[in-house]
């Protein structure tokens, strides 16, 4: 009996849901759709937030790298200069540069309107977007602070922190990215099928080639070069402050390429996953190489190779496998510490913290590596070599852009507000010459190291 | 009244003390210094520049003593110090003028002990 009754049911049950199906559906189906589209563009907000408030944090891990990376006499300084570059950049990027990365752009060169987001639609994905660009602006800016640690003027780098995010990464950015928020928008690089999904080229090469501009432009920290002109080793004074400030910066870059889908779906997990091999295979290789060259695993090369990895996988952490990822941040890894080598040993240019290296250096290989490993358009997967030399035209336009222009605006704050500090405070210390007190006060024995 | 000037290694501290402690010597000042003797220096390598490093951490003792402990402090400074190594220290012995404890103004001999 128990059997026939719920046959009966069962039967019951059916003939509801079709019912069901056949009437009500239809007009539910709607409804479901556009709520589902609600929730779906509500996700996609958190989640580029999330991601933005955890590139914000880079500013953080930039900060100690930096700090634990150069002497205690120039803590406070080189604070001052993360903590200024962004507030002064977020200022300048929302008042002007937005517009020229994002504005409507009908040249492909420049964009040309919404600064101070001026005649912005009505919809608010423009604010989420914003912040999250901003974060990324302020990215580009900090990287340059590290290469003229301990001996830059201090209002020489205030007026080139507002340049950087005012006119130099924007216009470069509008060249890749410019179509991400108008769709119509034209964008030269991105038009030539040029691809970097979330910045090796557009945030940390133009970051990287800057820095090499102004460490040039600075001259070596006095003591760093023998009268031999053999490079000598000026120690950063707090590792484990460096080694946090990685585990930041690593921590942030789940955010930073993650967070480039600026939409809530699958892919967050898989580009979370290269980021993270690529990273794994930077730290490990640069220590091996580290290893082998000097003999010990020095621990600031194997920071530095983690960061390596993470800017090599950038560009492709979308469109590469995970073994491909491995892949690119074990090169990276190999490419960050020759190239520390090279230009200090051969260039006899003085990068403290080796910005040009990770960020220059490693955001062309890893721009690079796009058209060898992505896995519709890369040379190893016989797609030939077209994407390889569209990558190849990018990295190099990025090169004559920041590297070139940085030249000049560096000469031209040279010649006019001044860039270098004097011997007298370089010896002493920025701390106290520039902001009149010092990260560590009290009692020390090393205070004057 | 004598004062000894102790360097040690750093990591000899603790041996020391101990040994101090033994021959009942209990009043010391201990401050970090750099220096150099016969071991010279050592290397280090920081970003693949080596580093020439000429002057060690070292620890410094100061035991300001009556001259009939200056045999026991010495022979325990020795004995926790010693690795019968290039760098174990050195050991000076000076003579000590005045001494005033602060809190009674005593002086000499009862200030020391």
């Amino acid at each position: 009996m128990g059997k026939r009754h719920f046959r009966k049911v069962r039967a019951k049950r059916l003939i509801v849901l079709l019912f069901i199906v056949l009437f009500v559906a239809p007009s539910l189906a709607q409804g479901a759709e556009t709520a589902i589209e609600a929730v779906q563009d509500n996700a996609n907000v958190v989640w580029t937030c999330v991601a933005a408030f955890l590139v914000f944090f880079m500013q953080a891990g930039f900060a100690m790298v930096e700090t634990g990376f150069t002497r205690a006499k120039n803590a406070v300084n080189i604070l001052m200069k993360n903590l200024m570059d962004f507030s002064v950049g977020t200022i300048a990027f929302f008042l002007i540069g937005f517009g020229l990365m994002f504005g409507a752009n009908s040249s492909g060169w420049i964009g040309t309107d919404l600064f101070a987001l001026s005649g912005r639609e009505s919809n608010s994905w423009i604010f989420t977007f914003l912040i999250f660009q901003t974060v990324f602006a302020a990215t580009a800016a900090t990287i340059v602070s590290g290469a003229m640690a301990e001996r830059t003027k201090f209002v020489g780098y205030l007026a080139y922190s507002v340049l950087i995010t005012l006119i130099v990464y924007p216009i470069f950015g509008s060249w890749v990215w410019g179509n991400l928020l108008l769709a119509d928008n034209k964008a030269w690089l991105a038009d030539l099928g040029f691809l970097d999904f979330a910045g090796s080229t557009v945030v940390h090469s133009v970051g990287g080639w800057l820095a090499l501009a102004g460490a040039i432009m600075l001259g070596p920290r006095i003591g760093k070069y023998g009268p031999d002109k053999k490079p000598r080793a000026i120690m950063g004074h707090n590792i484990p402050l460096a080694a946090l400030g990685v585990f930041i910066l690593w921590f942030g870059w789940f955010g930073f390429n993650s967070g480039s889908t600026t939409t809530a779906n699958a892919s967050i997990g898989f580009i979370a996953v290269t980021t993270n091999l690529a990273a794994a295979a930077g730290a490990v290789t640069a220590m091996l190489t580290a290893w082998i060259i000097f003999r010990k695993p020095d621990a600031s090369m194997a920071l530095n190779g983690a960061l390596a990895g993470l800017v090599s996988i950038t560009a492709g952490c979308d469109g590469v496998s995970p073994l491909g990822a491995l892949a690119i941040g074990a090169v990276g890894g190999v490419l960050v510490v020759l190239s520390v080598i090279f230009i200090d040993r051969v260039l006899k240019i003085d990068d403290p913290v080796g910005a040009a290296s990770v960020h220059g250096v490693c955001g062309v290989w890893g721009t690079l590596a796009v058209g060898l490993f992505n896995m519709e358009k890369g040379l190893f997967y016989m797609a030939g070599p077209a994407q390889l030399g569209v990558q190849l035209l990018g990295a190099g336009a990025a090169f004559v852009w920041a590297f070139g222009l940085g030249l000049v605006l560096f000469f031209l704050i040279k010649k006019t507000i001044g860039l270098r500090v004097s011997r007298e405070e370089e010896l002493s210390g920025l701390d106290v010459g520039e902001h009149g007190m010092e990260a560590y006060a009290g009692f020390q024995i090393f205070a004057n190291q | 009244m004598k004062l000894i000037i102790a360097y040690i290694q750093p990591e000899k501290l603790n041996d020391v003390k101990q040994a101090l402690y033994a021959a009942e010597i209990f009043k010391m000042s201990v401050t970090n210094a750099l220096g150099c003797g016969q071991q010279k220096g050592y290397h280090e390598t920081y970003r693949g520049v080596d580093v020439e490093v000429n002057l060690r951490k070292k620890i410094r003792l100061e035991i300001a003593i009556n001259d009939e402990f200056v045999q026991s402090t010495i022979d325990a400074v020795i004995k926790g110090a010693r690795t019968d190594k290039i760098g174990d220290g050195k050991i000076f012995v000076l003579p000590l003028e005045r001494c005033v404890r602060i809190r009674t103004g005593q002086e000499g001999n009862e200030a020391i002990g």
